[in-house]
């Protein structure tokens, strides 16, 4: 498995525990309309994310994400620069 | 698409709050009698919701004072200092706040929010960080957003997060500072501050404290957390308000790094304001002297602290996690929270109403901040009224959808 599958595959894990339903994510999946995470929903998604890939992720990086594809991406880049 | 699409959300919340009849956000208060009190909707109404924590407000020499200002030097500044001039009253305050706080030199702003803005918007650049508490208010992630350094946000109080982060910033904590309040305005915790002076130390990184709510309020001499904690020498920069304790409108930084007096050239919120006006000046000089040498009015407002916060937590409303002049009740949704927070004003008492997204973890909160001008009878009465108002509060339907969508006004940018 790449990295970026990996982190794609661990954040899988962190959504399904925030997702309404049983909804189905994939890359596409966007963290607003689909999984309906407001801006509070995201700052509260952070935390969790960071721990599992030990990384602090910027605020400034978030208007550049909307979709799961958008955060793995910029999990990877911020994996790479630590 | 239209230019006001966004704001349609907004709209539908708004009509959610008109429809029932209670409008928590455009309050009038009437008429005001004291620092406590005032008509509201024409009823003698008991204020616990205005951060007035010394009840300066009404004080005679504050007062005496700002007339004076007025009758010597006007109603107004007409500008800026860049562009009028420092008035000798805006220097003296500087030189004042400085020596109260035993630090090298001070600037004034025009409001609290303003000197969060004024500050952060310029001290950390590109290649800096600014590590932020999760509670932090929304001047400092607004001052922050401004600037171009990286912004981190940490758990809130929590000192083994801060230090993990900071260690992934590896070398860049020589660029890094760390941002913090004395006493959060939310719930009126205070910040584990002597844990952080030692996590800036071992790391080199820099330490603003913002001093809002608890300047006046705690340590001796009312320096704030930094006082209390015994760590009154180890901050970089001290921001506060003249809009609490103080009783007036305004803001201030002060710092021991001599670079403070280039903010001046530099902070657009500094330079493009019109500068506080000669009564406010005047009346949070008198104030600032008052509040360094009355600790009387200390005690006044701890024993009102404790007094509604003990009441409270007897009746078994969940409170937040420390005694404070700051008093928030947790409600289990925000319908429950604006039904309480409204038949409180129905009966005399006026508190905040605190809503998703401007509250910590979402919570719905009727929040009271306590004055030392609060009388033992009119802090009696609050509890009256909350334990009056208690069973119908929480019997209501949680899940009950006249109030249920938070009022995401950050959502509008």
């Amino acid at each position: 498995m790449s990295q970026y599958e990996d982190i794609l595959a661990q954040i899988y894990l962190v959504l399904q525990q925030l997702a309404r339903d049983k909804q189905k994510i994939n890359e596409t999946t966007d963290l607003v309309a689909d999984l309906g995470l407001d801006s509070m929903g995201v700052m509260e998604l952070l935390p969790a994310i960071e721990d599992c890939f030990d990384i602090s992720i910027p605020l400034n990086i978030l208007p550049d994400v909307r979709t799961v594809k958008d955060l793995a991406l910029q999990v990877q880049q911020l994996m790479v620069e630590s | 698409m239209g230019l006001f699409d966004k704001f349609y959300r907004l709209v539908a919340d708004q009509r959610v709050l008109v429809d029932s009849g209670i409008d928590p956000f455009n309050v009038v208060i009437e008429r005001l009698i004291s620092a406590t009190e005032a008509i509201v909707n024409g009823r003698h109404t008991i204020l616990a919701g205005t951060n007035n924590y010394l009840g300066l407000t009404f004080d005679p020499q504050c007062i005496e004072a700002a007339k004076k200002a007025v009758q010597d030097q006007g109603t107004g500044t007409t500008g800026s200092r860049m562009a009028n001039g420092t008035y000798a009253g805006h220097a003296a305050l500087e030189h004042e706040f400085a020596d109260f706080f035993g630090y090298r030199s001070a600037i004034v702003f025009s409001t609290g929010y303003l000197a969060n803005l004024g500050m952060l918007s310029v001290l950390a650049g590109r290649g800096d960080t600014l590590l932020v508490d999760a509670h932090c208010h929304a001047s400092i992630y607004d001052g922050c957003r401004m600037g171009s350094a990286e912004i981190i946000r940490f758990r809130h109080n929590n000192v083994i997060d801060l230090e993990k982060r900071l260690q992934r910033l590896g070398k860049k904590t020589a660029n890094t500072m760390i941002l913090v309040e004395g006493i959060y305005s939310m719930l009126g915790d205070r910040a584990p501050l002597a844990d952080i002076v030692t996590l800036k130390q071992k790391y080199g990184a820099y330490l603003l404290v913002d001093e809002a709510h608890s300047l006046g309020v705690l340590g001796e001499h009312g320096r704030g957390l930094l006082e209390e904690a015994g760590v009154g020498d180890s901050m970089d920069f001290i921001i506060g308000t003249f809009s609490k304790s103080l009783g007036a409108t305004g803001g201030f930084c002060v710092s021991n790094h001599p670079e403070l007096d280039l903010i001046r050239y530099a902070s657009r919120p500094y330079i493009f304001t019109a500068s506080p006006a000669p009564p406010v000046i005047a009346s949070t000089r008198t104030a600032l002297k008052i509040l360094e040498t009355h600790p009387e009015l200390r005690r006044r407002l701890w024993r009102n602290a404790r007094h509604l916060y003990q009441g409270l937590d007897d009746m078994g409303f969940s409170l937040g996690p420390e005694i404070s002049p700051i008093v928030a009740i947790r409600l289990p949704s925000a319908k429950q929270a604006l039904v309480l927070w409204s038949n409180l004003l129905d009966r005399g008492v006026y508190v905040n109403l605190a809503l998703p997204p401007a509250t910590p973890d979402s919570a719905s909160l009727v929040r009271c901040s306590v004055s030392a001008a609060h009388t033992q009878e009119q802090i009696d009465y609050i509890c009256k009224v909350f334990s009056d108002l208690r069973e119908s509060s929480l019997a209501l339907d949680a899940q009950s959808t006249a109030v249920d969508s938070p009022l995401d006004v950050t959502s509008v940018s």
